[in-house]
């Protein structure tokens, strides 16, 4: 029924040649065609920097919006129309700096949305500083003596937060990658999947190599248990020599938009009003 | 003779202050009155010193006086602050445990109304209801509707509370028919029961507003005096299927509604100064993504944290101009309650028709003062989404552009889900299909494309009010809460023969096309009034008008104007 190119966009792409992002956006699209989506039914949210430009390469209904702002945004969507595969996008500097706060609170919400955030650790679009999960002694412009901070580890502060979906993927595998979205869309809850994205420009650290070299995935373990949460933490807290990518947690809850009353007959969208309504509305004040 | 008598109630946070303005005023606007309340509290959970004020008449009221006719003191230390401004044949009930200075006053009348509380109710805590018992009695109004009050109040809380509370109100008003022999000068006549008025107060008017409009989606953070909103919004969500979520910061709460709007709902959000301060970004986003919101600012005093509880017109030149950028926005100011539930659904409509932000300005004595309206008119209201689009309206959907150039300025939408086609909304500049871009050429034609809503908007816009008709020598110009203490002020100026006139504006920007040929000369001369420092509104309108102003009457203590205070200080100008 869809097939790739339902989601062509003849959008210039602005990224470098040899762009994790290419990679990305393979996947993305892959994921919609193997779920049947249609590109009118799917809504994504992204940010500002090089990352969030991505909906502009696919066909699908947009909103990129402020600098870290997408997770609040993605979730207003939601919450008026249900109905509507929503997803939010961005890069770390959007996700885990500017837009933090949302990204704690959008877990605690568990809306059901699917955020990928592209994890350079790097600000690319601002052309090179540390970001909330550059590696100690990572030297950019902001940082010239080498970043002394401890990164955020995206995955743990998920966990800790109850998220009820956390993955980890990787630019690198492609059909991996695209299958996780394809759960993450799937799973009725927010899902976090963060995106090992080498940016070719300014992270000379974490080049694809690198985490070429570094990354197996926990799926073909029979042993983990992604239920399992304090076996999710210790998994979420590898990071060096040997990284792991798949699912790395997961939990059912109800979903933020599963609870609300006044969208259990339909969504916001489709309720009609007439302010003839309203006429016993004042009674309490009489 | 038409009754007007003001009731200030004074104490401590905690003590049930509200309790007995709200017990008076529902009362006596189901007998006919007219009520305004306002209330003076501290930011605080208890202590303190704090009053409601209750002003009733037989002909509208809506503002404060500065002079009361009684003063119910719950606390010693208030009551001593507050007995100045007792009129001289004013009376005052207090505690008898805390005797006043002046305790031979035969107008100043002990009660024992803790004592009574415990006997009566079981708990000191119900002190404010035999207080109330005891105003009651005082104003010679019958005791009955005060009980059918209690017992509609505490109905759901059991037989037990309301027999108590009863009993303590009959308690306070037993205790004053006994011991006070004086004669309290104004009488309030019981008269008939009715039901015809409301009381209600402008964080209430606003909600009700957006929810005859249609809202659908409210997101916000709890700030002062904004909160009313989100809180009586929240408790009718689920009724009148309204989603309410509570949001982590403001900028949450605007990028949410934002979203919840692009979707295709009708979403509002409310916050005072600091929270409007966060939203600015994103105001902007609005512009920009051409996505209607409709956002209320409350003002209270700044900078910075400023007097959270009270009232200041600050902000206007900040929410006029707040953001980045250009972009075309409308800000209301409505005058009272009743101006401010239609602002609301006015609001909604220029949103979705300009699609573009709409801020509605008020301040603590709008949101928080209660005052008596008739009723709201529903057939006045009508829902205007604007121009949206579905599969229908468009040959194929694939070559749907979401900002297509218009001359008006706006470009058809569509909802996103409800089509085939699909829309990319952008905060870069964009092209006509939403795409980021970078042409100078596009930049300059999708900047004017915004900024073209402006002339539309201002066509929009309502010619302030001018009140009375007949010719004024003086001129008082005012905007926003200010309306009901100028238009006061302007009666009795009259009764003194000074010819005088308000010029009122409810809609501020963009500036409503106004001609005042007719009513301004060489001679008149202009007074603005305004809650803030600098004259914010005067500048504005001399801008716009190249009319002078002659003066300035400027308060910004946090405190709302009197009518008597307007006068005073134009007599001593002119
Ligand atoms: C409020 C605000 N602050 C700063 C910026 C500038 N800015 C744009 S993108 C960006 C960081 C981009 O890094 P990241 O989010 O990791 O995305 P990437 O470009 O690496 O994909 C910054 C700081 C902005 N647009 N808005
Ligand atoms: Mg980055």
């Amino acid at each position: 029924m869809v097939s790739l190119e339902d989601f062509y966009s003849d959008d210039p792409i602005a990224w470098c040649p040899g762009c994790g992002n290419f990679s990305i956006l393979k996947s993305l699209k892959q994921a919609f065609v193997d779920l049947g989506k249609k590109p009118h039914e799917i809504v994504i949210v992204s940010g500002i920097g090089q990352a969030p430009k991505t909906p502009h390469y696919l066909r699908c209904n947009a909103f990129n919006g402020l600098h870290g702002r997408t997770l609040p945004v993605a979730t207003g969507v939601k919450l008026a129309n249900h109905e509507l595969t929503v997803l939010a996008q961005g890069g770390d500097g959007d996700g885990y700096g500017e837009g933090g706060n949302h990204f704690i609170h959008a877990m605690r919400r568990n809306v059901d949305i699917t955020y990928l955030v592209h994890n350079n650790q790097v600000y690319g679009l601002t052309k090179g500083q540390t970001s909330p999960t550059s590696g100690e002694g990572f030297v950019t412009r902001t940082t010239p003596q080498g970043s002394v901070n401890r990164p955020i580890n995206p995955l743990l502060l998920a966990i800790a937060s109850d998220c009820s979906f956390v993955a980890r993927g990787f630019a690198g595998e492609i059909d991996h990658l695209s299958e996780l979205i394809r759960k993450g869309i799937t799973h009725k809850g927010f899902a976090l999947i963060d995106i090992l994205q080498s940016c070719v420009s300014f992270n000379r650290v974490n080049t694809f190599k690198w985490y070429k070299d570094r990354v197996y995935r926990i799926d073909e373990d029979p042993e983990y248990d992604p239920k399992n949460r304090l076996m999710a933490f210790e998994k979420a807290a590898e990071w060096g020599e040997k990284i792991p990518i798949g699912i790395i947690y997961s939990t059912d809850r109800p979903a933020l938009n599963s609870q609300i009353p006044a969208i259990k007959d339909e969504p916001l969208v489709k309720q009609r009003v007439d302010p003839s309504d309203f006429v016993d509305i004042f009674e309490m004040f009489r | 003779m038409t009754v007007d008598i003001s009731i200030r109630i004074c104490g401590q946070a905690g003590q049930g202050i509200q309790s007995i303005s709200a017990a008076m005023g529902k009362v006596f606007i189901r007998h006919g009155y007219y009520v305004f309340i306002n209330n003076d509290v501290e930011s605080r959970i208890r202590g303190g010193h704090n009053f409601d004020q209750v002003r009733v008449g037989h002909e509208p009221v809506n503002a404060v006086n500065d002079k009361v006719d009684l003063l119910i003191a719950l606390d010693a230390e208030t009551r001593d602050a507050d007995l100045p401004y007792l009129k001289d044949d004013g009376v005052m009930i207090y505690d008898d445990e805390k005797p006043a200075t002046d305790s031979k006053n035969p107008h100043h009348i002990p009660i024992p109304l803790e004592k009574l509380a415990s006997k009566a109710g079981g708990s000191k805590i119900m002190a404010n209801t035999v207080a109330t018992g005891a105003a009651f009695a005082l104003l010679k109004f019958e005791l009955q509707p005060l009980q059918d009050h209690l017992k509609e109040v505490f109905g759901d809380k059991g037989k037990a509370v309301i027999h108590q509370n009863q009993t303590c109100a009959e308690a306070g008003y037993r205790f004053v028919q006994q011991h006070f022999k004086g004669n309290f000068p104004y009488p309030l006549d019981t008269g008939k029961f009715q039901r015809n008025k409301m009381l209600l107060n402008g964080s209430q008017a606003m909600a009700l507003g957006a929810i005859c409009s249609g809202l659908k989606f409210y997101s916000g953070y709890p700030m002062s005096p904004s909160t009313g909103i989100m809180e009586f919004i929240a408790a009718l969500g689920k009724e009148h299927h309204i989603i309410m979520e509570p949001a982590e910061d403001e900028i949450s709460a605007v990028n949410m509604v934002i979203g919840a709007s692009f979707a295709g709902a009708r979403a509002m959000t409310a916050t005072s100064g600091g929270g409007f301060c966060l939203m600015v970004e994103a105001l902007g986003l609005a512009g920009m993504t051409e996505t209607p919101v409709v956002v209320i600012n409350a003002q209270r005093p700044g900078p910075s944290t400023g007097l959270p509880t009270r009232t200041e017109q600050s902000d206007l030149k900040f929410t006029i101009h707040a953001g980045h950028g250009e972009f075309p926005r409308a800000v209301f100011a409505p005058g009272n309650a009743e101006l401010a539930f239609f602002a609301v659904s006015k609001a909604f409509n220029l949103a979705d028709r300009y699609q573009t932000p709409v801020i509605i300005l008020t301040d603590q004595h709008l949101n928080d003062s209660f005052s008596t309206v008739d009723g709201f008119d529903l057939d006045q209201i009508t829902i205007d989404r604007g121009n949206i689009l579905n599969d229908k309206d468009f040959s194929s959907a694939s070559d749907y552009k979401r900002y297509a150039l218009d001359k008006s300025g706006v470009s058809p939408r569509i909802i996103p889900g409800r089509t085939e086609a699909v829309l990319y909304a952008d905060s870069d500049e964009h092209t006509e299909a939403g795409h980021i871009t970078e042409s100078a050429a596009v930049r300059n034609r999708m900047h004017k494309k915004r900024m073209a809503k402006l002339k539309g908007l201002r066509k929009e816009m309502n010619a302030p009010e001018i009140y009375p008709s007949r010719k004024g020598d003086i001129i008082l110009l005012g905007w926003g809460s200010t309306c009901g203490a100028l238009k006061e002020a302007v009666d009795q100026m009259n009764s003194q023969d000074m010819s005088t006139r308000l010029i009122h504006f409810s809609e501020i920007y963009p500036f409503p096309e106004c001609d005042f040929s007719e009513i301004i000369s060489d001679h008149t001369k202009i007074i603005s009034v305004e809650n803030n420092y600098s004259g914010q509104f005067a500048d504005i309108f001399s801008h716009e008008t190249g009319l002078a102003i002659s003066h300035k009457i400027l308060k910004f203590d946090g405190r709302p104007f009197t009518a008597h205070e307007i006068i005073s200080v134009v007599k001593e100008r002119l």
